[in-house]
């Protein structure tokens, strides 16, 4: 990244729920963009700009809602964007206003996640708005069986992220799914959704909204808790060819690639202290560990085994509980974003990792084609 | 900041309805903007676009046109759900960050496979507008009827307008709806939604476009004379129609502000402006006097391919610098609707 990398000053988030019918959209987003003010310190008349990001528009029903959702939003005479990148959206937006600011016109961007779900049938939305969807789980469980099969991995790995996941989720307080008693037992005997996908490993459908300030470096510098941006990337590729390697995309490998070189990271798994990884089944841990070289080939699974990616292990998966427990989809990847954010500020609370000072978020979407990411840090020139 | 120019520009014939797909309409206007630009598609370091997926009537409807502009290897790649203007803004962006010299945008609209008349009003306020059933000709009428009202214009100038766009069109092998207009004649018409006749309207229609963006001393070498960008911004209103103006444009106004309009006069304007009325809105907030020559193209009376007709008028503009000599010229793009959010560039001969 060239320059001195912008910083996050402000986040928000909302509780994240199966039906937030205490509030309507405009009530939502609102939620999360006070939330991130409060948490910078600063009101609607400090945002020089918006980029709000969300999945189709027909999970709701309204098309290009940000229209509407500009007045609560404060946005009226300022620029406001309007991201959809698919399932990385949420990431992508974050990235988004950060090039905003890194381009030199802004000094405080507001960016807003959101997906109210509830209002729709995202099942149906993910099937392309037409009958008979097999939805998410169906495209991606061939893939995981594929990974299951090159990796020689034994069938509890799956189960042991769901339990993982949800427990980590019991930690944080916005989390929707709290299932303090889960166990592996619970998961294996769960009903089979998608071979070799149990409903216990699957992530729900949420409505919820987050929000991040993005500012630049000297404006940045003023806040006591910064968590600077070191480098974001995004890549996609095709979602179907012959060849294509489904289960690690060239895309999400390049991603990674671009992502530490920009950061300055030459090892990954020593240098990065905790990741935010879009997980919407629980073998997307590993399968991910691997396709951004966080592990090497064949080892993801045995990172997830041995217990490491836990809290307190050597290399924390998902401390928030990751898309598992909360799945707004257009705002699950800014939630990465921005627990990754939380964690290097020291303000995670009871999902905390200690001494986080570096972090990543990440996201990704359609056939597993589209990624976004980012490296957080407590310091701005960490290596 | 980094100087940015359009190198290359590519657009379909507007239709009304194309049989052929959006990823077949975004081959054919990125292969023509890539090669006029004279570049090898893999020296593209991002590469944005915009569509809206409520036209579509499809989910994830960009994904599949990632197969046009060839995403193997894997690209570096947004979408935004807008129109392509607001595409270009941010590819604008990520090249002042300086370390990629190659954008390419391109943007895509099938307005043919749903109704119109159905898929719009859930552009608005879901709680307090859509139940109402305003469809986007009653509110444009509703803005027209406030303009007439302020004094600002009469339905003789509406006319003029669509009439002076059209014989424009004429020119323009891209257009839809083109010819020789009697004001009078158009006067007799009836109306669709009072003050609004049909020729007052938009053209429904189908099309794509591209354009290469390009920074620094690479836009020089690329091609003969880019239309350098010297400014660029973007501006939404208040939703609410009840709670604005709506015989005035302060977004426009404040994003022309922010493109920098005020440094110097235009020589060529071209606005989107879907609604005859609108132009004059348009044209007020700009501050636009006689001498401008505003829409030789013929602008979105001639042909409105949503999520399209705002970068059309980039192109339309970059048209005027790097074939016909122009010097400064503007292009103004509009989305949402009652022209809620407005987007302003200024082109340039002459690098910065």
């Amino acid at each position: 990244m060239t320059g001195q990398p912008p910083g996050v000053i402000g986040i928000g988030q909302t509780k994240y729920s199966k039906a937030r019918t205490d509030v309507s959209i405009p009530g939502l987003v609102r939620e999360a963009a006070i939330r991130a003010l409060d948490d910078a310190g600063l009101d609607w008349g400090d945002i020089d700009a918006l980029v709000m990001g969300k999945a189709p528009d027909i999970f709701e029903g309204v098309m290009q809602p940000e229209l509407f959702l500009a007045d609560a939003l404060g946005a009226n005479g300022k620029p406001m964007l309007r991201v959809h990148t698919a399932g990385s959206v949420g990431c992508s937006t974050a990235n988004v206003a950060t090039d905003a600011v890194k381009g030199g016109r802004f000094k405080r961007v507001l960016a807003v996640a959101w997906e109210k779900q509830a209002e729709g049938n995202a099942q149906w939305g993910l099937g392309g708005g037409k009958s008979g969807s097999m939805g998410a789980g169906g495209i991606f469980a061939p893939w995981v069986r594929a990974y299951i099969s090159r990796s020689g991995a034994p069938e509890h790995i799956g189960w042991k992220v769901a339990v993982k996941d949800r427990l980590n989720a019991v930690k944080n307080p916005y989390a929707h799914l709290k299932l303090p008693d889960i166990t592996i037992e619970k998961v294996r005997d769960s009903m089979m959704l998608w071979d070799p996908i149990h409903f216990l490993e699957s992530c729900p459908s949420s409505d919820g909204a987050c929000a991040i300030v993005v500012a630049d470096h000297e404006t940045a510098k003023t806040h006591s808790s910064a968590a600077w941006v070191l480098a974001t990337a995004m890549r996609s590729e095709l979602g179907q060819f012959p060849g294509r390697d489904t289960v690690r995309p060239q895309a999400g490998v390049d991603c990674s690639a671009a992502l530490y070189k920009d950061a300055g990271i030459t090892n990954p798994r020593e240098q990065i202290d905790v990741a935010e990884l879009y997980v919407p089944f629980s073998w997307y841990e590993p399968m991910w560990l691997e396709g951004h070289d966080l592990a090497d080939l064949g080892e993801g699974w045995k990172l997830t085994d041995s217990g490491a990616t836990e809290i307190t292990g050597s290399f924390p998966v998902n401390p928030s509980g990751g898309v598992l427990s909360s799945n707004p989809i257009g705002a699950s990847g800014m939630i990465r974003f921005a627990e990754a954010a939380l964690q290097v500020q020291g303000k995670a609370g009871e999902h905390q990792v200690e001494g986080a000072e570096v972090a990543i978020g990440h996201a990704y979407g359609a056939m597993a084609q589209y990624f976004a990411m980012a490296v957080l840090s407590s310091s701005p020139s960490p290596f | 900041m980094v100087d940015v120019a359009v190198v290359g520009y590519g657009q379909m014939p507007s239709v009304r309805s194309t049989e052929i797909t959006e990823t077949q309409m975004v081959l054919e206007v990125t292969h023509q903007a890539v090669a006029m630009a004279g570049i090898d598609r893999h020296d593209i370091g991002f590469t944005v676009s915009g569509s809206c997926d409520y036209l579509a009537g499809q989910t994830f409807a960009f994904v599949q046109t990632i197969e046009a502009i060839g995403a193997w290897p894997p690209i570096s790649e947004s979408h935004v759900e807008m129109d392509g203007a607001w595409a270009m803004y941010e590819g604008f962006t990520r090249l002042q960050e300086g370390d990629i010299d190659l954008v390419l945008v391109y943007c895509h609209g099938r307005s043919s496979p749903g109704q119109p008349e159905q898929v719009y009003p859930l552009q608005l306020d879901p709680y307090h507008l859509a139940p109402l059933g305003l469809d986007p000709w009653s509110l444009a009428a509703l803005q027209a009827r406030a303009l007439l009202d302020s004094g600002t214009a009469t339905e003789r100038d509406f006319a003029e307008i669509v009439a002076r766009n059209r014989a424009n069109a004429a020119g323009n092998e891209y257009a839809q709806v083109s010819g020789k207009f009697d004001v009078d004649a158009l006067l007799a018409e009836p109306y669709v939604r009072e003050p609004l006749r049909r020729h007052d309207l938009p053209p429904i229609s189908d099309g794509a476009a591209a354009v290469v963006l390009a920074a620094g001393d690479k836009a020089a070498s690329l091609v003969e004379r880019p239309a350098w960008i010297s400014g660029i911004d973007h501006r939404i209103d208040i939703h609410q129609p009840g709670m604005r103006d709506l015989t005035v444009s302060p977004s426009t106004a404040l994003a022309a502000e922010g493109a920098g309009l005020g440094a110097g006069p235009v020589e060529v304007a071209e606005v989107t402006a879907p609604f005859s009325p609108q132009e004059v809105i348009v044209r007020n907030a700009l501050g636009l006097d006689d001498s401008v020559v505003v829409n030789p193209s013929g602008g979105a009376l001639a042909a409105n391919p949503v999520m399209v007709t705002g970068l059309v008028r980039v192109i339309e503009a970059a048209r005027q610098v790097t074939e016909q000599g122009r010097d400064r010229v503007l292009a103004h793009a509009t989305g949402g609707q009652a022209l809620q959010q407005n987007l302003v560039c200024i082109l340039e001969g002459s690098r910065a």
